[in-house]
């Protein structure tokens, strides 16, 4: 296995040396993994491995516990989380195109992110504003009466502002 | 609190004296009780995960796993109330309502620990269907197909493989109704850190484990009246394969099986004891050699798949200890492909090799490039005691009253010390057998070595020969052999030859040796016992029982290989391994 | 008690900086949300604006509980308690108050006259008036971050005190007989724990803090610790010496930063005084505690599954026996007490098991902190004598249920607890009056529901939360409690079926008896007790396919009633164009396209749109 010895890798191997050093290290890996979250803001399979090379524990048990916690991200997650409505109100309403544009225009399926780690896709149940429908919340914030086009520009924008 | 002072319990409303210390389960087990149980198992850590072992304990609020919880003085204990059958009933229904229902095309089907528990609990009807978990079978590795949509998270597969096998393939992952288990990161099992030894498979209270099954594939080769079908049988496969028609542990059925396999459709049956043998021959010149400062010590033996696998991942460093020697399997193998022919006038690639073993990690041996004879496989296909034995039945073959019959020349002809192979100890028994002769040029006498035979983790004895003290150890089961290495790691010098065998009492408990019965415990030491008793009873009733007075393997070596060690032994009978690094490997294997 | 009226003064002891004036700015969660920070800069300015920052001192604190009315402000002397202040409201309140010296009247919090020590400061509010704070008796008063304070109001005086007067039995018998018990929930009695843990065999042992609360809305521990950590850390040292423990663990969600880093520096500044470290106080005891964090399990609340978490295990509670007192943390004995407890101790030390155990019921002693939310005039923490009825809590601390509604059900123990009814009101705090009413004291989360709530949407809501925090161990709870979930879930879809009642308590009954842990154990709780409280709303759900209250949006029907002027409003927003009609017509609405989302009844002006 290589990870790329970047800057982060030496900071979370230089954290796991001082782990190291404590009684039951092993018992530490909790603390190893919010660490390496901090870093990459979320856990990526090589990072987990090569926790499980400097710490010695079994990688299984290291994405068995990174899975078990909620907190941990298995997945990068976007500076914008992007949830579109799916409730039947915005279902009529097209949400079901807008989504194909989204998915299209950021070459990404439901759950993923972004490679610029801009925007994270998800689907949303009801969100309680069918009045507003078809509507896509991005992080808190709620935008309403969309459109395909008009759901691109507001991703134009986003990432703008993003700059 | 000595362990064996008495206390009294109230089982039922019936007085019991029983050992302190021990758990509700174990008390009540000794005094004709039989409490239902599904992740329990005697040589795994308690998990108290399952519920189905539930009793009520007076004065306790919630009822206790009795798996888990300790007698106490003046305990009173009710194993069978109304309450309790039905909670029982209820908890076995739902772990039925998450669970596939296909029984009937279940390979577990008849012989699955889910379907006789609720049977017993007389589940005739569901009240609680719902949402069913559903997962994708993965199919990447050569020996074991996991199928996460049966597994009723019992745990017993992860305990194995991290209590006893310490290769940690296998893990939980995610939380609460999601939870799976699986291999780091969700990677296909052959890129894990698997070592296919398969058992996760013998614990499996369902079919969430099973070996990659070739029946069909193998029928088909034998409907095939072009290609010439040769089956090899491991030593443990006669010791067990009873088992799977209802026979009790114990009976060896070597002649049964050679003259069913012929019944099936193999032109010839060759029996794997030769190879041992062979393997004997090979790998006690071997030791010899390194003996005499030609090579690194302790050597290590290397007819164990998963064992091999497990080096690799685990413990790169000591591939330069591994000997040489290709497994008894394979080196049978390369016969079939090239001495064997010739005897018979035919082409290598109209043979097919087929081999019958008690081995899930055979699978994936014998597809491993590095062990190709002139770009030949030399064993094209490898199925379990348990395939065989289906096999067997569905082709309406009596395997129980069938006449014996004998194994085919000239590759059937074993030593006792080819037979014991199949047990821990054995191959370094068989081995010393014959390498004290081979140096000292004197027969040995006393050729049973009671200190290598039994289910310690790791046994060790002492040989003097030629005035040489020499060293031996043996581990069987992964979990022992990492300990044996750690050893040997410390003190380089302490051992001088390793035996190891990657399942728990060697090939006999190996993975793919049938399922445990209604009435028996998936690697039961009684059951493991029996089978090794009925590999020494071979030994014990032949009159040649080391393999260098095995006429055949001296007819061998002088019409066709020449000698140990020699330049044709080197191209069939030696290989080479080499480090692998899967996915989550870590270096040392968490010593 | 006389004596200890004057002994638990909390403020005078060790004056602060000389200055005229103290304002203290509530900087707990819900007033930090309401931009109390930008307060303490507008302060800043204002301070500066009228050239008076040399007479005041401005102290961040902790909690003080009046959520409802935040952002808080405090000014002493005088303890003038500010509500609802606006950052615009700065300049009038230091203009008034400390210029013009006339409390800025518009923004004070005036209510009638109560009394109580502890609370002596804020004793003309009614929403401290009948509280009795012990276990947050600092929270609000002292600067969280500054161990001088805490020094000034007797801190670490318990430790010093057990360390030259009690030998480790001493202290043992000094909290058992203050009859302090678990404020974790199940209420084991603390002396008893603390002995078990002590007699039990072995060299090392541990001592650990489980601050992983997780119940939704509850806040308890993370006000305790953002208010006052060296109370919390006083508490586990107190406990290391009696049990014999070198080391111990506060285990904290990772989801409260600011908790986190108080702590830090707490313990910092605590190492550096030698209040933790080797030879403390030049004693031959040493003791130090590592902060481990949780990493979003609810589980781990639960004492097996939080010791596996903190050896870095995935959370799954281990089966009892062995209990943690003898095989706990790393197999050594091992010692949990929750915040609320461990902020207890110091006290009980200081002030003697005496006069803490003349406080509270016949079993249950000492104060217990809620958190209340949900249908109430003022949501937030409060912290009564144990034997305070639910009513008092209910209608006097936190002013009754707002827009004229009547109480319908209260919420105990969090998402495992069970609900309470009217008749139960009078029920007193203590945790065997709890249980008999039918809940239990958990760890202190108290939901109040007018008759606008659906009991089984809240059986619903709460299983919802349980299920999804199962760990997946044991067959029931990981197993039962989704089916029970799906029966819930089609019982408010309108899609109920007559067995569904029977099923439930079937399963119900099987879970909380045969499951691992308490989390499953307790999980059934909401149902099973809405069940026997409300069981005709369960009916109405299942045979009548209607709920009363009209919070399951599946079972209602809009229609149009002849206040109808056929405006046209209602055809514009509905989404799924199930309305029609022509102009000034009345119009209708074609249920089999209405989805009920309910945006026609928002912007009918005329009331035309009935829901039933």
């Amino acid at each position: 296995m290589k990870t790329k010895q970047d800057e982060k890798m030496n900071l979370l191997e230089e954290y796991m040396q001082e782990m190291k050093k404590q009684p039951y290290a092993e018992s530490q890996l909790i603390g190893i993994l919010h660490k390496a979250q901090e870093l990459y803001g979320y856990l990526p399979e090589d990072v987990m491995e090569a926790i499980a090379y400097g710490m010695n524990i079994p990688a299984a048990r290291i994405w068995g516990v990174a899975s078990f916690y909620h907190y941990f991200n298995l997945e990068p997650v976007g500076k914008y989380t992007l949830s579109l409505c799916l409730g039947t109100a915005c279902y009529v309403k097209g949400a079901g195109k807008i989504l194909d544009r989204m998915r299209e225009y950021l070459n990404v399926d439901v759950g993923q992110t972004t490679e610029d780690r801009l925007f994270t896709l998800q689907e949303a149940r009801c969100l309680g504003a069918c009045g507003l429908a078809p509507v896509l919340m991005v992080n808190d914030r709620i935008y309403g009466k969309l459109t395909p086009d008009s759901t691109i520009e507001l991703l134009d924008k986003l990432k703008k502002d993003a700059k | 609190m000595a362990k064996d002072s008495i206390v009294t319990i109230y089982i039922n409303e019936k007085e019991y004296k029983v050992k302190e210390g021990q758990t509700i389960m174990q008390a009540a087990d000794s005094h004709g009780f039989k409490i239902p149980r599904l992740c329990y198992h005697p040589k795994l850590s308690i998990e108290g995960a399952c519920r189905v072992c539930i009793v009520e304990v007076e004065g306790m609020k919630t009822y206790a796993a009795s798996c888990a919880c300790p007698v106490a003085e003046g305990m009173r204990i009710h194993t069978n109330t109304k309450e309790l059958r039905r909670a029982r009933r209820d908890i076995v229904e739902l772990i039925l309502d998450n669970h596939p229902k296909d029984c009937h095309t279940c390979e577990r089907d008849g012989n699955c620990e889910l379907q006789r528990l609720a049977y017993a609990m007389g589940i005739r009807h569901r009240h609680f269907e719902g949402e069913r978990k559903h997962y994708e079978k993965d199919l990447s590795s050569e020996s074991v197909i996991r199928d996460p949509d049966k597994c009723i998270l019992c745990g017993r597969c992860v305990r194995i493989c991290s209590e006893v096998q310490k290769v940690n393939a296998l893990g939980y992952a995610h939380r609460g109704f999601k939870t799976v288990v699986m291999p780091a990161f969700n990677a296909p099992f052959s890129e894990s850190v698997c070592s296919n030894c398969g058992q996760c498979i013998n614990v499996c209270p369902t079919a969430s484990f099973v070996e990659k099954n070739y029946t069909q594939e193998l029928f088909e080769k034998l409907d095939n009246p072009d290609i010439i079908k040769i089956a090899q049988i491991a030593p443990s496969v006669r010791a067990a394969i009873g088992e799977a028609f209802g026979l009790p542990p114990g009976r060896a059925m070597h002649g049964e099986l050679a003259a069913s396999l012929r019944k099936l459709g193999f032109d010839y049956v060759f029996d794997t004891q030769f190879s041992a043998d062979l393997t004997i021959m090979e790998e006690a010149s071997e030791f010899l050699e390194r003996l005499q400062g030609n090579g690194p010590l302790p050597m290590i033996t290397s007819c164990s798949s998963a064992w091999m696998k497990y080096v690799e991942h685990f413990h790169p460093d000591f591939l330069p200890n591994i000997s040489t020697c290709k497994s008894p399997m394979a080196m049978m193998g390369a016969l079939t492909k090239t001495y064997f022919p010739g005897k018979i006038k035919k082409k290598p690639e109209e043979i097919f090799s087929v081999a019958i073993m008690c081995c899930t990690a055979k699978k994936y041996e014998a597809a491993r490039p590095e062990l190709m004879v002139d770009g030949i496989r030399s064993v094209d296909l490898v199925v379990t005691t348990r395939e065989i034995a289906w096999m067997i039945k569905s082709a309406g073959i009596d395997l129980v009253n069938i006449k014996p019959q004998d194994f085919d020349a000239p590759l059937g002809i074993s030593s006792g010390a080819g037979a014991i192979f199949g047990a821990t100890g054995g191959v370094m028994e068989a081995a010393i057998r014959t390498a004290y002769e081979l140096y000292t040029g004197e027969t040995l006498l006393d050729i049973e070595l009671a200190s290598l035979r039994g289910f310690h983790g790791i046994k060790e004895a002492e040989i003097v020969i030629d005035g040489k003290p020499i060293r031996v150890a043996v581990a069987h089961g992964l979990g022992n052999a990492q300990e044996l290495l750690a050893i040997a790691k410390k003190d380089p010098k302490r051992y001088h030859f390793i035996e190891v065998m990657g399942c728990p009492g060697g090939c006999i408990g190996g993975g793919g040796q049938p399922y445990a019965t209604a009435n028996s415990i998936p690697l039961d030491e009684e059951c493991l016992a029996k089978r090794a008793e009925a590999l020494y009873a071979i030994d014990r009733e032949k009159t040649i029982r080391r393999s260098h007075d095995n006429p055949d393997i001296q007819r061998l070596y002088r019409e066709y290989l020449g000698r140990p060690l020699g330049q044709l032994s080197h191209k069939l009978l030696h290989t080479h391994y080499g480090a692998k690094l899967p996915r989550g490997i870590i270096v040392g294997g968490g010593e | 008690m006389g004596d200890s009226v004057t002994t638990n003064q909390p403020i005078e002891k060790r004056p602060r900086k000389q200055v005229e004036y103290n304002i203290i700015l509530c900087s707990g969660p819900s007033c930090l949300h309401n931009k109390s920070s930008e307060l303490y800069t507008e302060i800043v300015k204002q301070l500066e604006a009228f050239n008076c920052q040399s007479k005041v001192e401005i102290i961040l604190s902790g909690c003080l509980g009046m959520c409802a009315r935040g952002p808080i402000m405090v000014i002493n002397p005088g303890y003038i308690l500010y509500g609802d202040v606006g950052v615009n409201d700065v300049h009038d309140i230091i203009k008034g108050h400390i210029v013009d010296k006339t409390p800025f009247s518009q923004k004070v919090i005036h209510e009638d006259h109560l009394f109580n020590r502890f609370y002596r400061v804020f004793g003309d509010v009614k929403f401290f008036g009948k509280q009795m704070r012990i276990a947050l008796r600092n929270c609000g008063i002292i600067d969280p971050e500054k161990i001088d304070d805490y020094l000034s109001v007797r801190g670490y005086e318990a430790l010093a005190k057990v360390l030259t007067d009690y030998s480790p039995a001493e202290v043992i018998h000094q909290i058992q007989d203050s009859g302090l018990r678990g404020r974790g929930g199940a209420g084991f009695p603390t002396g008893l724990k603390w002995k078990l843990t002590a007699d039990a065999e072995g060299e090392v042992k541990y001592v650990i803090c489980n601050a992983d609360e997780g119940d939704p809305g509850a806040f308890m521990d993370r006000s305790a610790i953002e208010g006052d950590p060296h109370s919390i850390i006083e508490g586990m040292l107190i406990g290391g010496y009696a049990v014999g423990a070198k080391k111990g663990f506060l285990y904290i969600r990772a989801e409260y930063p600011l908790a986190i880093k108080r702590l830090e520096k707490a313990l910092t500044a605590a190492r550096e005084q030698n209040f933790l470290g080797d030879n403390i106080l030049g004693s031959n005891y040493s003791f130090d505690i590592e902060i481990r964090l949780g990493a979003g399990a609810f589980v781990c609340g639960e004492e097996t599954a939080l010791i596996q978490s903190i050896e870095g295990e995935r959370g799954m509670p281990r089966p009892r026996p062995p209990y943690p007192s003898v095989r706990g943390l790393f197999d050594k004995p091992t010692l949990t007490n929750n915040v609320e407890t461990w902020a207890n101790i110091p006290v009980i030390i200081l002030d003697g098991a005496k006069w803490f155990s003349t406080i509270g019921t016949k079993s249950s002693k000492g104060t217990k902190v809620f958190a209340v939310a949900g249908n109430v005039e003022n949501t937030g923490l409060v912290e009564v004598p144990m034997g305070t009825t639910l009513r008092e809590i209910i209608f006097d601390i936190c002013g009754g249920i707002p827009g004229n509604r009547k109480f319908k059900a209260l919420q105990t123990g969090g998402p495992s607890g069970g609900c309470l009814t009217e008749d139960s009101l009078d029920t007193q705090v203590d945790y065997e009056s709890l249980a008999k009413a039918g809940s239990f004291m958990g760890s202190g989360g108290m939901i109040v529901m007018d008759d606008t709530t659906c009991m089984v949407n809240v059986a619903r809501y709460f299983l919802e939360f349980t299920q999804n925090e199962s760990c997946g161990k044991c067959t029931p709870c990981r197993e039962g409690t989704k089916r029970m979930l799906e029966i819930l879930t089609r019982i408010t879809d309108g899609r109920g079926e007559v067995k569904d009642i029977e099923k439930l308590e079937r399963l119900g009954a099987m879970i909380s008896k045969a499951s691992l842990c308490g989390l499953g154990r307790s999980a059934p709780n909401p149902v099973l007790s809405t069940l026997s409280k409300f069981r005709n709303e369960y009916e109405d759900h299942i045979l009548h396919k209607k709920c009363t209250t009209g919070s399951c949006q599946a079972m209602l029907t809009y229609s149009i009633n002849d206040q109808c002027i056929g405006c046209g409003a209602c055809i514009r927003v509905c989404p799924v164009n199930a309305i029609k009609g022509i102009k000034r017509n009345p119009h209708t609405i074609d249920s089999e396209l209405c989805i009920k989302c309910g945006e026609c009844m928002k912007v009918c002006k005329f009331r035309a749109i009935d829901r039933v």
